[in-house]
């Protein structure tokens, strides 16, 4: 088994676990950490497979520096939607809902005083807008 | 033998807070073991031998998206919006750990069947083009030479995801400063880092992008540690980041690949494909290129993770 085989593997396990977690976790910033943990996983198992004697592949480091890059762009888009989606809630917690926008379920997600299925409702809304 | 010790308890470490990072229910637990965590994928970058990706996945895959987190997880606590975890159902947690195990057994068993395989990988065809491409550094010469496309690409990325952001600023915040006003004690920790660390700092940041064309390093790596600190010197209370209506702000986020696409527009009346760069100026021009898209980095990373301006209402 080569060295670098350890990562690759340990890549494997990563991006399994940042999966799940992304699936099963409800918060939306939550699932923003999960997100993560799949990126970090994923690129170190496209490294460690790239690598040769010579070291990891070159043109792999490129564009697993410009991924990085890239989930850190996305990452801040998401957390910005986030954060609008709670300062949505905080201007008419008590008004009613808006019908045809799809705030009206992030709000109640992100309220303390709402239904555990009103938070399910949110994230999953979340999550598809985000892929 | 040690070695391989030493490997393997690095990935038990990298399971493990990733683990934790996922399934805590402390959403700022989450968050740190999180950070750990990225900081453990650094080391098995450079274990792996690839710098360059330790030294950005470190500044910006886990120093700037940690940031960013915690501002968000305080900007939700002080709105009240963070509660506590809501439980998945029993079905679902288990489906989704279900496919989530046959993922990772599928990326397993793939990575497996390519063990002990001999792989030519694209090391030496850079190598070859590494004389012509103005760099001895294999990494910069593919980020700004051989693949300048995907570099172009990744800063116009950058520059679309800010976009996208402000695009989320209410209208009666715009033009305001980015991110929460920020008090420091004057004489405290925070005000005295603020002051000790920048000079320091911007050299290191400097140093970062012109090392890049012989060793590891280069724009992004440097332009994080600027817009870190940037970030320092916002943080300490020491000035306001820069409003989202100054013209200097966009100018600076602009110059970068502005510059490489002007130089990538030359190349097409030198070599005669468009991002080629002639390779008796090729170094020179690879440098110039840094220093522009190090700048233009900075400053869209910098407002990324300072956060959109709140108007007066969010303290």
């Amino acid at each position: 088994m080569q060295g670098s085989m350890v990562f690759a593997l340990c890549g494997a396990v990563l991006v399994g676990i940042g999966a799940y977690g992304f699936v099963t976790r409800l918060r939306p910033l939550h699932r923003i950490v999960a997100f993560n943990v799949v990126g970090g996983g994923l690129f170190l198992y496209f490294g460690a497979l790239t690598r040769t004697s010579a070291g990891v592949d070159p043109v792999a480091q490129a564009l697993v520096i410009t991924g990085i890059v890239v989930a850190l762009s996305l990452t801040a888009l998401a957390v910005a939607l986030v954060l609008r989606l709670a300062d949505e809630g905080e201007e008419d917690k008590s008004g009613a809902e808006r019908p045809g926008t799809g705030t009206g379920g992030g709000r109640d997600g992100l309220d303390d005083d709402d239904g555990r299925d009103g938070g399910t409702d949110a994230c999953a809304a979340d999550g598809t807008r985000r892929r | 033998m040690s070695a391989a010790i030493l490997d393997l308890i690095l990935c038990t470490m990298l399971i493990g807070t990733a683990w934790l990072a996922v399934t805590g229910r402390a959403l700022f637990a989450a968050i740190a073991f999180f950070v750990t965590y990225g900081v453990l994928v650094a080391i098995a970058w450079v274990r792996l031998g690839a710098v360059d990706v330790a030294l950005a996945e470190i500044a910006i895959g886990t120093g700037l998206t940690g940031v960013l987190l915690i501002g968000a997880w305080s900007a939700l606590r002080r709105r009240g919006a963070i509660d506590t975890a809501p439980a998945t159902r029993r079905l679902p947690r288990l489906a989704a750990a279900g496919t989530a195990s046959a993922l990772t057994v599928l990326l397993g068993a793939a990575a497996w069947s390519l063990d002990g395989e001999e792989r030519a990988g694209l090391g030496d065809a850079v190598e070859q083009a590494g004389a012509e491409a103005g760099t001895s550094q294999p990494v910069t010469a593919v980020l700004l030479n051989l693949r300048a496309y995907d570099t172009l690409m990744e800063s116009a990325v950058l520059l679309l995801a800010l976009i996208a952001v402000w695009v989320l600023v209410p209208r009666a915040a715009w033009g305001d400063v980015p991110g929460l006003r920020q008090h420091a004690r004057s004489d405290g920790v925070m005000a005295t880092l603020g002051r000790l660390l920048p000079p320091v700092g911007l050299v290191v940041a400097i140093y970062t992008v012109w090392v890049g064309s012989y060793r590891p390093g280069g724009a992004f790596q440097g332009g994080t540690i600027l817009a870190a600190v940037g970030l320092l010197v916002v943080l300490a209370g020491l000035r306001q980041a820069p409003r989202t209506t100054a013209r200097g702000t966009r100018v600076a986020l602009v110059a970068g690949p502005g510059i490489f696409l002007a130089v990538g527009a030359l190349g097409m009346a030198t070599t005669g494909h468009l991002m080629g760069l002639p390779s008796a100026s090729a170094s020179m021009l690879i440098v110039a290129i840094e220093f522009a898209l190090a700048l233009s980095i900075a400053v869209a990373l910098g407002l990324l993770v300072a956060g959109n301006p709140r108007g007066q209402g969010g303290s």
